[in-house]
């Protein structure tokens, strides 16, 4: 490909493409996070479960020959992670965030342990749909080639906003995150609802991390992930615990992280590694912009222990 | 915000005029029995054999102390207990009720102390939620239309779309019950609905459920502990005591002296302590134009002048949430001011641990074990919290300083205060957190009186604790005061801070309002003073 066709114009362009491509893990995982904090419970695991999602899609896709397969059993590995994340947490007093960094690191060292036969050989990948095919440029082409996972994440996230709204159980789901107290003097049963928002927020992690492994240019390895399971949690907060805003906090992560590399390829090279921290820089000035000694934060789910 | 509007006249003395029922042709509201109920937690048998009948149409009023059974035996009735023995009547039927669910469908419904409502969530989303049944997807715009048809048939108008968190106490005790209603409870039980109204929100709504039980609506039971509201509001009452039956009949034939005996039992309570002498003339607690913010950042103080004497105890009334807490936790120096000065004995005070030592500045904050104790570090060392830094439980000189912690001192200490102030404890090593709540609050207590104090600052101390306890720590408070310290009070119960304050005044939205003797008090001003109008 040939960057330098397009001169500086490839920085917006390439930028744009990667928040597309980087942004789809982090889509997934917020979404995931999203509806488990929601339930009043956060699961710091998802790291690992990106991870176990990205080998087991990988693995699942290799030996079935179907991709869509392994997107599937990713989704299924995470949501047993966040099962068993959710009944360590149901136990008298279990801390939700020191079971959750246990199992991130149960999660990738599990996915190291099961995955080194997958890392040599070629697993079929997840096709892409071509939208850029009215463009002559092959950067335009290649930039809207989008993976259908991404189409995905982002009708889920106006679906889930209705789910919480309106349904039943978007109800009952808040009302658990956001008092335990009047959830159990309505009769719901606390730990069994968490436990289902956090296996769904496990599946959707999971499917998260198939993409890091299924889609370009798809190879397993255990370099894979760097930290985007961690970061999406983060972003949670930075969307106020909103699918939708969820959805263009992503974007902003992708887009950044992306800068390094598009800088890169119109010949900045200085500073390579710090454009590359770009995501890092953003989720500590986020953090720290967005938060307060004095009050808690806005939107936040009153049961959720980091919150509180 | 006051979202809802009042449209009955809020004195109690007033009938309300007939109500449009809900089921206009639905039965009236059925009675309820507990039959010889006995539950027994472990060896401890909470409830021995207590019966109680509230007849239909009619307001039942449960009296009792803390401890002495009535949440029980109101747990019993909705199903969050399992009773050992006894048995549950609705109407002519005897019911298994297995959890507060199936109360709802057998026309039970509990109001509790603490609001139930989820605060984040608007009343209209939190009554549809409460249904027993629910549909998967909820069409909100004809939930709202249903609700709205149904609060027509109300006495209780409710802005529906209002987040909870927004209403004021009284409107969401009424939203509470409104609920219930909306559940198409027919056999209402409050649990103490009073407790955080102001005494016109109280007479309002106690006003407006006996209305509804006079129509044949509701049945109501009441648990509560003041005499005034049974005397006026009730038909019956049981009263409990230590988990036994100790009277029951109509309220016509008691007087609250007679209740009291059936409360209290036969043994006398301590003898309030006396004022004695008027307050010094010294100013020694002085705070000006006093500025804080609230945990979210908006301001609760709005500028707070107050003044308390040598020798003075001034009560701060008002309703919870009206920036009382905010006060409290500046002169405590838990919570930083925006503005505004405080000073003790004509020096500036910053509420830093050197200051609060010279000045002898002593704090008894609500919720003693959460506010002033870390509950998983033994009695000895929670009571050495004022003095662990300086002889005799620190030794050693030289280089070395108050470096050095003498633990046989500090439980020397522990064990003189433990004597002295009657702290129920299996010893000082145990953690404060395994004591009951009236010996946490005596030992906290004891820290901090049992050093010479100059400034006492109370918040709500007896809140939760049995006659005897209460009268203990209202002895101390008064001593304290015959000793020359300046005592700030502040408290929910007026009662409380009519009869030990010497000057009380009323906070309301961040500022102090009315200013009055106990003497010269108007309960009716006072009043209309804390709901702020």
């Amino acid at each position: 490909m040939d960057h330098a066709s397009l001169g500086w114009w490839g920085v917006p362009l390439a930028v744009l493409a990667g928040a597309i491509r980087v942004s789809t893990p982090f889509l997934f995982v917020s979404l995931g996070e999203c509806l488990t904090e929601k339930s009043g419970r956060i699961n710091l695991g998802l790291e690992g479960t990106l991870v176990m999602g990205a080998m087991s899609g990988y693995a699942t896709a290799y030996l079935t020959g179907n991709p869509w397969a392994g997107v599937l059993v990713a989704g299924l590995a995470g949501s047993l992670l966040g099962t068993l994340h959710a009944m360590i947490c149901a136990l008298e007093r279990v801390n939700d965030i020191a079971v959750g960094i246990a199992l991130m690191l149960l999660g990738t060292g599990l996915a190291f342990f099961l995955g080194k036969p997958f890392i040599q050989p070629q697993a079929p990948q997840l096709p892409s749909i071509p939208f850029g095919w009215w463009s002559g440029s092959a950067q335009v082409r290649s930039a809207l080639d989008i993976n259908p996972l991404f189409l995905v994440g982002l009708a889920l996230a106006p679906l889930l906003l209705w789910g919480l709204r309106t349904t039943r159980w978007g109800m009952v789901l808040r009302i658990v995150g956001e008092s335990a107290e009047a959830a159990r003097a309505m009769g719901y049963h606390i730990n069994r609802v968490r436990l289902l928002a956090t296996a769904a927020g496990g599946f959707f992690a999971g499917v998260g991390g198939s993409f890091l492994s299924l889609s370009y240019p798809g190879s397993w390895n255990e370099r894979l992930s760097s930290g985007q399971g961690i970061t999406a949690v983060a972003l949670v907060i930075f969307a106020r615990w909103d699918p939708v805003l969820c959805v263009w906090a992503s974007l902003l992560f992708g887009g950044a992280g992306a800068l390094g590399p598009a800088l890169q390829s119109v010949g900045v090279t200085q500073g390579y590694h710090l454009f590359n921290a770009a995501p890092y820089v953003l989720t500590l000035a986020i953090m720290i912009a967005t938060s307060s000694s004095r009050h808690r934060l806005a939107g936040a789910p009153a049961e959720l222990s980091v919150t509180r | 915000m006051n979202v809802m509007s009042r449209i009955l006249p809020s004195s109690a003395s007033v009938p309300p005029p007939p109500l449009p029922l809900h089921h206009a042709d639905g039965p009236p509201a059925p009675g309820l029995e507990a039959v010889a109920i006995t539950k027994r937690f472990g060896a401890f048998t909470a409830l021995d054999s207590v019966s109680l009948k509230l007849r239909p149409g009619t307001v039942h009023a449960l009296l009792g102390e803390n401890g002495a059974g009535k949440s029980t035996l109101v747990k019993c009735i909705m199903g969050f207990y399992r009773p050992d023995e006894g048995a549950v009547v609705v109407g002519d039927r005897e019911v298994v009720i297995g959890d507060p669910r199936s109360a709802q469908t057998h026309g039970l419904g509990m109001v509790y102390q603490h609001f139930t409502l989820v605060p984040r969530m608007t009343v209209l989303e939190n009554l549809v939620m409460a249904r027993a049944s629910v549909p998967a997807v909820i069409d909100w715009r004809a939930e709202r239309r249903r609700l709205a048809a149904f609060l027509d048939t109300m006495p209780f108008t409710i802005d529906v779309d209002a987040a909870v968190a927004t209403l004021a106490a009284g409107d969401k005790q009424k939203a509470e019950i409104v609920k219930q209603l909306y559940l198409d409870a027919r056999v209402l039980i409050l649990d103490e609905p009073t407790s955080v109204l102001t005494p016109d929100e109280a007479d309002e709504t106690l006003g407006l459920i006996r209305g509804m039980a006079l129509a044949g609506r509701l049945s109501v039971l009441i648990i509560t502990h003041k005499f005034r509201e049974v005397m006026a509001f009730a038909d019956d009452v049981t009263v409990l005591r230590r988990g036994r039956l100790a009277g029951s009949g109509a309220v016509a034939d008691h007087t609250p002296d007679s209740l009291a005996r059936l409360m209290i039992g036969d043994s006398s309570t301590a003898v309030p302590v006396e004022r004695r002498g008027p307050p010094g003339r010294a100013a020694r607690l002085r705070i000006a134009g006093l500025r804080a913010n609230d945990d979210s950042g908006l301001p609760a103080l709005h500028g707070v002048d107050l003044t308390v004497q040598v020798g003075e105890i001034v009560g701060v009334a008002g309703v919870s949430g009206n920036g009382q807490v905010e006060l409290v936790q500046v002169l405590a120096g838990q919570r930083a001011a925006t503005a505004g000065s405080v000073q003790v004995g004509g020096e500036p005070y910053r509420a830093t641990r050197e200051e609060m030592r010279r000045h002898k500045v002593h704090c008894l904050p609500e919720e003693p074990l959460r506010n002033a104790c870390v509950p998983g570090m033994s009695v000895a060392e929670n009571m050495a919290f004022r003095s662990f830094d300086e002889p005799p439980i620190t030794r050693g000189g030289g280089w070395l300083g108050s470096w050095w912690l003498d633990p046989a001192a500090m439980r020397r200490a522990a064990l003189d205060l433990i004597a002295r102030y009657r702290v129920k404890t299996t010893g000082p090593d145990a953690p404060i957190a395994t004591l009951s709540g009236g010996n946490v609050q005596r030992a906290v207590l004891a820290r901090e009186l049992s050093r010479e104090v100059d400034v006492l600052i109370a918040a709500n101390p007896v809140f939760g604790l049995d006659f005897a306890a209460v009268a203990d720590i209202h002895a101390q408070i008064v001593e304290a005061r015959n000793r020359g310290t300046a005592v700030l009070l502040v408290s929910e119960d007026l009662d409380e801070l009519l009869e030990l304050s010497d000057r009380l005044v009323v906070m309301s939205h961040g500022a102090i309002v009315h200013e009055t003797t106990p003497a010269a008090a108007d309960l009716t001003v006072i009043g209309r003073c804390m709901a702020g109008h």
